[in-house]
């Protein structure tokens, strides 16, 4: 369902082009589950906004879909975050102000979906994440791994086929860190296609394909 | 999103900075106030003037001294090259003019009135029985300056209230001698108290027949001719009759003017219009003020929320989603403040005339209107540029901003 060829996206330091990602091609198939391993500047985070459609690569072709995302304008990519991937950050980037509820229901605010609706699609979502008593919490008063459960929720609200997690785990202890990971991994199970990008040894372990990136390339793709 | 909802939304960020919001809102409140409160200062103005002046008497026409420009406006007496308005003229106005129900002189003057001991400088008006009549003034005690006053270039005075009050006080002034300048007058009449009009007292104000007027300021002349129609629409051709008599009398010259009470209203609103106007600018530059401030606190804003707006677009939102956020947020603001601003500035506007009441204020509905239109576009004109740099942030960098 993804097929990145050739792609490249370099940044202007100065006078100099620096290339995060020189030349990367990689299909990825519905149902997959992928670890994206590599040092800190290997460019997995561009790897992984690139898929996201939050950044545009330089050059390559980027086909999510069937459909060439280099082609499409910010409209359309917005749409396509909205609907087709759910994110899950590092740092879980949930709303401050806004309850767990509230903050769930922001992409369906952006879908369109008429606001009595909205609490009937978040809270069921909320649930099966495990937080159904603590729907009116603002992310302050919730735990690290609680947070990160919203932002799941949030990430699963529009149904989208595709999840990217960036470092889930990164902030939180092992024990929250190994419910995240094996709440994903379920998520996978059930169908989903994930990639997680990790530094973590033991998530790559559990997962199917691990994909290792250095200096912009590809230097192992290996399935076990 | 709907509209409904990117309000609320917006409304709630106004909400969790109250201060701030509160504090940008006084900008646009104080510019709205100002507008309002200026703008009905000024139309009090001119609504107190309009009243007044047609409170003079109905289809006045005044005659004066001297070519000015025929759009009417108000101008010094006569100059010593033109030939003097005399009480024949009057006269002649009166007998000949026959859509003129009325023609009376006026010769005006200050001078010192004395009783005993007692004296007061005062205005001096020579005129002629119609007087009366003509101005809406009339006597309370006594009697008015009669024809045969005229006539006989009689020392008679009528002397307005104040002036009654402050050299007889509680006497009866009827019959009593008193010095005007130098010469010695009789008093047979007491106006009645109508105050101030067009910052001028009428009761500090005597009155003599005109000839003797003529005498006491050592003038042949008039200083004005005050004359009257019946009906309204006869005013153009009662001025068309006068200027024939006039011109006749002139040695066909045209070397008076005849102003309309149109006219000279006309003339007013002009002059209180542009005033207005002025008022309402300056005070359109603080409202102006207040939207830089909107701008400000909305470019703060957007860099404070410069992840919130990250997070918004990496689960879908798109440009015109978050420009839209922060355009409403603006506007709300702009808004509510013209709203306050309206509320306290019709509030004050109306309790000005209470407290100091020689300054008389009109709220008017336009200018209601425009200050809300305008704090709403300063909303609008001002928020554009951060709403639009909100909506441009690149998302990546919007995430990682801490």
């Amino acid at each position: 369902m993804i097929y990145l060829t050739d792609i490249t996206k370099t940044y202007r330091m100065g006078s100099m082009d620096i290339c995060a990602l020189c030349g990367v091609s990689l299909t990825v198939g519905p149902g997959e589950l992928i670890a994206v391993m590599g040092p800190s500047g290997s460019g997995k985070s561009t790897l992984m906004n690139v898929i996201g459609c939050l950044d545009r690569p330089t050059s390559g072709s980027f086909r999510f879909e069937d459909r060439e995302v280099g082609s499409m304008n910010d409209d359309e990519l917005a749409h396509l975050r909205n609907a087709k991937i759910g994110f899950v950050f590092q740092s879980f980037n949930l709303l401050p102000r806004f309850s767990a509820l509230k903050n769930v229901e922001l992409p369906l605010v952006y879908s369109g979906v008429p606001a009595r609706d909205r609490r009937q699609r978040a809270i069921p979502v909320l649930e099966r994440v495990g937080l159904g008593d603590r729907v009116d919490h603002r992310p302050s008063e919730l735990s690290g791994g609680q947070q990160q459960r919203v932002a799941i929720a949030r990430a699963l609200v529009n149904g989208p086929p595709i999840l990217l997690a960036d470092e889930p785990t990164g902030n939180l202890d092992s024990r929250s860190g190994k419910e995240i990971l094996d709440m994903i991994i379920e998520l996978n199970e059930r169908g989903m296609t994930v990639m997680i990008v990790t530094h973590d040894q033991g998530v790559a372990a559990r997962c199917r394909r691990v994909i290792t990136l250095m200096d912009g390339r590809i230097e192992g793709d290996r399935v076990q | 999103m709907n509209f409904g909802e990117t309000f609320r939304v917006a409304f709630e960020a106004i909400l969790s900075n109250k201060v701030r919001s509160g504090l940008t809102m006084l900008g646009v409140i104080i510019g709205v106030l100002a507008v309002i409160l200026l703008v009905s200062i000024g139309e009090g103005a001119r609504v107190y003037i309009e009243r007044e002046l047609t409170g003079l008497g109905t289809n006045l026409l005044v005659i004066t001294p001297g070519k000015t420009s025929t759009s009417g406006g108000f101008h010094p007496p006569s100059a010593g090259t033109v030939r003097k308005l005399t009480y024949d003229d009057a006269l002649a106005i009166k007998r000949r003019a026959w859509l003129v129900s009325d023609a009376v002189p006026i010769v005006f003057g200050t001078g010192r009135i004395k009783y005993q001991n007692r004296g007061r400088d005062t205005s001096i008006i020579g005129t002629s029985p119609e007087f009366e009549r003509v101005r809406n003034l009339f006597v309370e005690v006594g009697s008015f300056v009669t024809q045969a006053d005229v006539d006989s270039h009689a020392r008679v005075v009528v002397i307005g209230r104040t002036v009654k009050d402050e050299l007889f006080g509680a006497e009866n002034p009827l019959g009593k001698p008193v010095m005007l300048s130098d010469a010695r007058y009789r008093v047979v009449g007491v106006m009645r108290k109508k105050g101030v009009s067009l910052g001028w007292n009428i009761d500090d104000v005597v009155f003599i027949p005109v000839t003797s007027g003529q005498e006491l300021f050592d003038t042949d002349g008039l200083f004005e001719i005050l004359a009257s129609t019946p009906r309204a629409e006869d005013t153009d051709r009662a001025i068309a009759q006068i200027k024939e008599i006039l011109i006749k009398r002139h040695a066909h010259k045209e070397d008076f003017t005849i102003l309309t009470q149109a006219a000279m209203l006309e003339t007013m609103n002009t002059i209180l219009g542009v005033l207005t106007a002025v008022l309402g600018g300056i005070a359109g530059i603080s409202l102006v003020v207040g939207g830089i401030g909107i701008m400000n606190i909305m470019l703060v804003s957007v860099r404070e929320r410069t992840r919130e707006i990250g997070i918004r677009k990496a689960i879908g939102a798109r440009n015109k989603d978050i420009m839209a956020q922060f355009m409403v947020e603006a506007m709300t603001l702009s808004a509510a403040g013209g709203m306050i601003g309206i509320i306290l500035g019709v509030g004050i506007s109306l309790l000005i005339p209470v407290f100091v009441t020689v300054l008389p204020t009109s709220v008017s509905l336009w200018s209601i209107a425009l200050a809300f239109f305008f704090s709403v576009a300063v909303g609008v004109f001002f928020g554009v540029y951060p709403a639009r740099k909100a909506a441009l942030q690149d998302p990546i960098q919007a995430l990682r901003y801490e």
